[in-house]
């Protein structure tokens, strides 16, 4: 019987794929080989956790206040500009 | 376009002083944290900024509104950083696979994990560890090569599109997506070592 079984994936080859996978982009094919992956591997399914915490995690980094001189020397500038 | 975004373009227009330092204090911030990452020092970003406030001020009546202003901020920055002489080309050697050099001998011969990560799950449940995985985030991102730092910042941070984040910096979708992962990878390694995780 001819039946060619999917080859699994290693777990270097499942990290590789992670980023492609969150964004969505990974093929139907490399998307069930990665999650029957993650399914059997604990340390992959660890790694992407840590993965997505540190994305998720990302967007509530806060910048550096901005120094209200900064501000006045804008405003400054757009007065300036506005009566030219 | 954030709230109340397209009401301060607007008011603007129309010359509102008031709208201007609203803006300004929404995005100056982020414009100069990026503009960091694009200019060899502080005293070249803030210039760099400053340059682009003025764009944005001749600039305004241009936008057609067919990004979002966070979007075309980010674009003048980028544009007035390079005639600021910013570096064209990152220096971050994209060869070798995704992975790049942040796993090093963490895989065996078959490919499989030798040296696993050790779960942050413990740590992470503690709510004061989790509330200052986002301090620490902070404080690796100027150890990341900056092509990386870029696009992290650009994507992960400000939560700027894929596309407008290739158009932005001038790379191919896939090199963009290489880049985030080294980024994510590097600063999950940063993090895990400073929790002894790792």
């Amino acid at each position: 019987m001819l039946f060619r079984r999917r080859r699994a994936l290693v777990c270097r080859q499942a990290v590789g794929l992670m980023t492609d996978y969150l964004d969505g982009v990974l093929s139907q094919r490399d998307r069930e080989r990665l999650e029957a992956h993650l399914a059997d591997c604990p340390h992959c399914s660890e790694y992407l956790a840590q993965i997505k915490l540190v994305a998720a995690t990302a967007g509530h980094v806060e910048p550096d206040d901005l120094a209200p001189e900064a501000l006045d020397d804008l405003v400054v500038l757009y007065r300036r500009w506005r009566s030219d | 376009m954030s709230d109340g975004d397209a009401g301060l373009v607007a008011a603007l227009r129309a010359g509102d002083e008031e709208a201007f330092a609203t803006l300004v204090t929404r995005y100056h911030p982020r414009l100069l944290r990026f503009a960091e990452s694009l200019v060899p020092n502080r005293a070249v970003a803030e210039e760099v900024v400053q340059d682009t406030w003025l764009g944005v001020i001749r600039g305004i009546d241009r936008f057609e509104g067919r990004s979002s202003v966070k979007t075309w901020l980010f674009r003048i920055l980028v544009n007035r950083a390079r005639s600021a002489g910013a570096r064209e080309h990152r220096s971050d050697p994209l060869g070798g696979d995704v992975l790049g050099d942040v796993l090093d001998g963490r895989f065996g011969a078959t490919g499989a994990w030798i040296d696993p990560p050790l779960p942050w799950v413990d740590a992470v449940e503690d709510r004061i560890v989790a509330d200052s995985i986002a301090q620490r985030i902070k404080g690796c991102l100027g150890q990341l090569p900056e092509g990386q730092r870029q696009v992290f910042t650009l994507r992960d941070i400000d939560g700027i599109d894929p596309a407008e984040v290739c158009d932005l910096l001038d790379v191919s979708a896939g090199n963009q997506r290489v880049l985030l992962h080294r980024a994510r990878a590097h600063i999950r390694s940063l993090i895990s070592a400073e929790m002894g995780r790792d």
